[in-house]
């Protein structure tokens, strides 16, 4: 019988057959093997996705809110093992498997040199059984097994390469920002049990007003909160670390140490938009508490612009995307925060499509260049790979928001949303995303005419292709070997399993907002899964909402498009026709470049506090709490006190019989002078 | 009238003195096993009197168990220091002290 | 009356016995007068109508038990001087010490309490006699103390024994056990040889 729950399970369990198979059992089912089954599960998986969406879109099924296990039952606390699935879930399964979907496909072609091919499979099939875990949960506990489950996959996948000390550092680094992050996290989901008594979403949304009214909580001496803030706030330190939001954004360039088709993964579908469902599912709790809305919008305002300035930078390809990514975030996050939740959502679907796009096609020139990632020895990369380069320039334009494209649909609503917002710091907030429209132009045509455009700023060594097949074997982990700029052969395009998911990406970026923009933002289409006070910024919006067209008109004579065509302009002339002048603003504004070039001195400063702090602490306690008190103190100590104790009362023991003769006529006077004192 | 004290306290005069034995003929180990002798002598004393004065027989059966055991411990103890003498050539217990701490 | 002089008497004799066997000098002297000493207790026992236990106490202590010390002391060859080390010196001690007991004891048992009780009535010679009445208790309500008391009787006497036995080299024994193993083709050969008869016409 199929109904809808089994079709659910299939939809999560799909991925861990996927990874076990591939995972325990990769030598025995070879590499064709691996990627054949993880392919086809995160394909059923997809597939049934779909459905899953249309169900929900037609409204065929409802929503479906059921618990399938139950873990324990403690008093009143009960965990399950449940699916919520409505609107709200489904279009993040479809955007999950999906761009896993198509980033599985890709890796066939850029791990094909790798030793470690059934192991990265495994892993990525892990990452979407987790992911769609967390996304489907029905209760708190199970949101925090998937957000753990993609925060541990995640640390095994910066890691992938577990050779390379960098990659060893950066998996530390995100593994340990992301705690910081998951204590508030679980702090707010204490804070939901300490107030409501259960993890059930449906129980705590339904009581959230009745329960949360009136309460407060001192958090610091003196100073009341309220309930719903502190349950806002700890949450959304949870999505800081995982959404990667100032200041708890320091993980994820770094994470650009794993493969890059982990990149596209974390980045655009997966464990980074962890933290925006999370928000935008609690929803009717962040409604209660305009403080809580207020933090909300100000860090997303602040990564937004901020993340983005350093993006200009680097020079990194992979970086630069990276840096995107975290400016993309920022942008909705802010959505988040000024109630704007299904443009936030919107904006992720949309993200998802055109980031993967970018990543997958920083891949793509990543394997052109034999595993070279320095921009500044690439260059008219375009005679090489004309797909890379078109499906690159449509995530381009999608991710500047040229009218028509995608993410124009999606940035353009936050934008408007922030400006229409009436929100403490929604001033501050606009303000950031515009400037932030004009950085992301910037960056990303800088990308763009970097990679693709100017001159070649590498040397091919050898013409000939004829190395090609012996050398094959030794790229994957030996790269570096070659002074940079310098390649063995000529940079070509990549084969179809490469280019068929930028393809197949490129098209949703392009008409993606086209088809989605009017009921996800103006219509009622999250209606029950999102819930939005009265008054907010897009029901004001909807009232000028006639339609895309309308909408693109519009764009064009808005501030954004100007400051984004601003940015174009400054790229194309900087980097495309006079590059000197780039490097001349990097001397004059040296102090400026330099506090970008270090990322605001935040990594450095993690590093001299928290993590020498804590090497420090630790050698601290080790020496003074371990070897000094506890080794030396309690263990040898005691010893030698008894010992030391025994060298002296050994002396009683002389060995000479009078002497315990004596002893004992001694006890005895002593007996009978106490039982004589005693009468 | 001979009364219950009379042989109680010859017992503790015999007692004291055999303590005194065992402090002033401290290196003379037959001594002492002999001063612990007098010291059972003197404890038996109690016993026998007690047991003549309650009419219980327990206190001489009693007696009769410590002359047993004594006259075991006195036959070990002699042949302890036979050994000691043969292999040390003195009984000396000042020379003693293999079991010194 | 004639009780009284007699206890006395004894009572004497057994302090100053005693006090001789812990200041003699020789060994033997002591052992001596240990015997005396048990032997003037035996006298004061069956005074006090134990009967059994005087005689006893002569023949287990002045029959074995002091025999055996006689015989180690003499046995032994030891100088009576060095035993005498210190003697002097813990003389004084040795006084006080048993002086500070006995008043301790004599004033906890108190005296003058004990001087009102005479002995009662002997229940020995309604019950046939001071060894028929412990025998009874003896043999019925301590059977098992007096088995056990044979038993450490019996431990004693190997362990006495196991702690003096050595085998000494050079010494000509007689080894019953391997005499009794003895084969006959051990000690006895069977040879064929020519009868020694005498030859024809000898004898004549």
């Amino acid at each position: 019988m199929i109904t809808p729950k089994l079709i659910l399970i299939v939809i999560a369990l799909a991925p861990l057959f996927g990874a076990i198979v591939a995972g325990l059992f990769g030598r025995q089912v070879g590499r064709a093997g691996a990627h054949s089954v993880t392919i086809a599960g995160v394909a059923v998986s997809f597939l049934l996705s779909c459905y899953a969406l249309y169900q929900q879109s037609t409204g065929g099924w409802g929503v479906f809110n059921e618990n399938l296990y139950t873990w324990f039952e403690i008093g009143p606390l009960s965990a399950h093992v449940g699916f919520l699935v409505d609107r709200l879930t489904a279009v993040m399964m479809v955007v999950v498997t999906s761009v896993s979907l198509l980033v599985h496909i890709y890796t066939i072609g850029y791990m094909h040199e790798d030793p470690g091919y059934q192991r990265f499979f495994s892993y990525i099939s892990l990452f979407t059984f987790a992911m769609l875990m967390l996304v489907m949960s029905n209760n708190f506990m199970q949101l925090f097994f998937g957000w753990e489950a993609v925060g541990l996959v995640s640390y095994l996948l910066i890691g992938f390469w577990f050779k390379r000390p960098t990659a060893i550092f950066a998996n530390m680094k995100a593994f340990l920002v992301n705690r910081v992050g998951d204590f508030g996290f679980l702090l707010g989901i204490a804070a939901v049990l300490f107030w409501f008594g259960s993890l059930d979403y449906a129980v705590v949304f339904k009581s959230a007003e009745a329960t949360l009214a009136g309460k407060t909580l001192e958090v610091l001496a003196g100073h009341q909160w309220e309930a719903a803030t502190v349950i806002g706030v700890l949450l959304f330190i949870g999505a800081m670390g995982k959404s990667a939001q100032v200041p708890l954004h320091v993980w994820l360039p770094d994470s650009m140490e794993g493969p890059t088709p982990i990149s596209a993964l974390i980045h655009a579908a997966t464990m980074v938009t962890a933290g925006i469902f999370m928000v935008a599912r609690m929803s009717p709790l962040y409604e209660l508490s305009e403080t809580a809305l207020s933090f909300v919008m100000i860090v997303g305002a602040t990564t937004a612009l901020f993340t983005g300035l350093i993006g200009i930078v680097q020079n990194d390809v992979k970086r630069v995307v990276a840096y995107s990514t975290l400016s993309q975030l920022g942008y909705m996050t802010v959505a988040l925060g000024v109630s704007a939740y299904s443009a936030a959502i919107f904006h992720l679907m949309t993200h998802a499509f055109f980031k993967a796009l970018l990543f997958l096609g920083a891949g793509s020139v990543i394997m052109a260049m034999h595993h070279e990632q320095d921009m500044r020895y690439m260059g008219g990369l375009k005679k090489y790979m004309p797909v890379t380069l078109i499906t690159g320039w449509i995530g381009t334009l999608a991710l500047t928001g040229f009218p028509g494209f995608s993410g124009f649909f999606s940035k353009d609503a936050i934008i408007e949303a922030v400006h229409a917002s009436h929100r403490a710091g929604s001033g501050y907030a606009y303000f950031c995303v515009l400037i932030g429209v004009f950085v992301t132009a910037l960056y990303s045509f800088r990308l763009i005419y970097m990679t693709y455009h100017g001159e070649e700023r590498f040397v091919v060594e050898h013409k000939d292709h004829a190395h090609h097949a012996a050398h094959a074997d030794d790229h994957a982990d030996d790269h570096g070997h070659h002074a940079p700029g310098h390649l063995e052969h000529a940079p070509h395009e990549s084969p179809w399993v490469v280019t068929l998911p930028l393809i197949l990406l490129a098209i949703p970026s392009v008409i993606i907002g086209w088809l989605t923009i009017g009921p996800m933002l103006f219509g009622d289409y999250f209606a029950g899964a999102i819930v939005v006070k009265e008054g907010g910024p897009l029901a004001e919006l909807a009232h000028e909402w006639h339609g895309p067209w309308a909408m693109l008109l519009h764009g064009l004579m808005a501030p954004p498009f100007w400051l984004a065509l601003a940015g174009f302009a400054v790229a194309t002339y900087v980097y495309l026709f006079n590059r000197s002048v780039a490097d001349r603003a990097a001397t004059m504004f040296a102090p400026l470049y330099r506090l970008l070039q270090n990322k605001y001195g935040i990594d450095d400063l993690y590093l001299a506090v928290f993590a020498r702090g804590g090497l420090k602490l630790g050698r601290g306690l080790w020496r003074g709490g371990d070897v000094a008190v506890i080794d030396e103190g309690i263990v040898n100590g005691s010893a030698a006190l008894v010992r030391g104790i025994a060298a002296r009362v050994r002396r009683v023991q002389s060995g000479y019989l009078y002497h315990y003769a004596f002893a004992m006529i001694m006890g005895l006077i002593v007996l009978l002078a106490g039982l004589w004192l005693a009468r | 009238m001979i009364s219950l004290a009379h042989f109680i306290v010859l017992g503790t005069i015999l007692f004291c003195i055999s303590v005194a034995g065992i402090f002033i003929n401290r290196k003379n180990v037959i001594v002492l096993l002999m001063a612990i002798e007098l010291m059972l002598l003197a404890v038996n004393m109690n016993f026998v009197a007690f047991s003549r004065y309650l009419g219980d027989p327990a206190g001489q059966v009693f007696v009769f168990f410590i002359l047993t055991v004594a006259a075991a411990e006195s036959a070990i103890g002699l042949a302890i220091l036979v050994v000691l003498f043969r292999n040390r050539a003195t009984i000396n217990v000042a020379e003693i002290d293999s079991m010194k701490g | 009356m004639t009780q009284q002089i007699l206890f006395y008497a004894f009572a004497a004799v057994l302090v100053a016995s005693a006090l001789a066997v812990i200041t003699l000098k020789n060994s033997v002297h002591a052992a001596l007068s240990l015997v005396l000493t048990f032997f003037t207790a035996a006298g004061i026992w069956i005074l006090m109508e134990a009967e059994f236990l005087g005689l006893a106490l002569i023949v287990v202590y002045v029959g074995a038990v002091m025999v055996l010390f006689l015989f180690v002391v003499m046995m032994l060859d030891i100088k009576p001087e060095s035993m005498r080390e210190g003697f002097i010196r813990f003389l004084p001690v040795g006084v006080i010490v048993a002086v500070v007991m006995l008043v301790e004891m004599l004033s906890l048992i108190g005296l003058k309490s004990l001087q009102a009780l005479p002995l009662p009535e002997n229940p020995a010679i309604a019950a046939g006699g001071n060894t028929a009445w412990l025998g009874k208790a003896l043999f019925t309500q301590f059977l098992l103390p007096f088995e056990i008391a044979a038993l450490i009787l019996t431990v004693a006497l190997i362990a006495a024994v196991t702690l003096t036995l050595r085998k000494r080299s050079g010494v000509r024994t007689q080894k019953p056990s391997q005499q009794v193993l003895v084969q006959r083709d051990e000690r006895l050969r069977v040879v064929k040889m020519a009868s020694e008869g005498p030859k024809n016409g000898d004898a004549a």
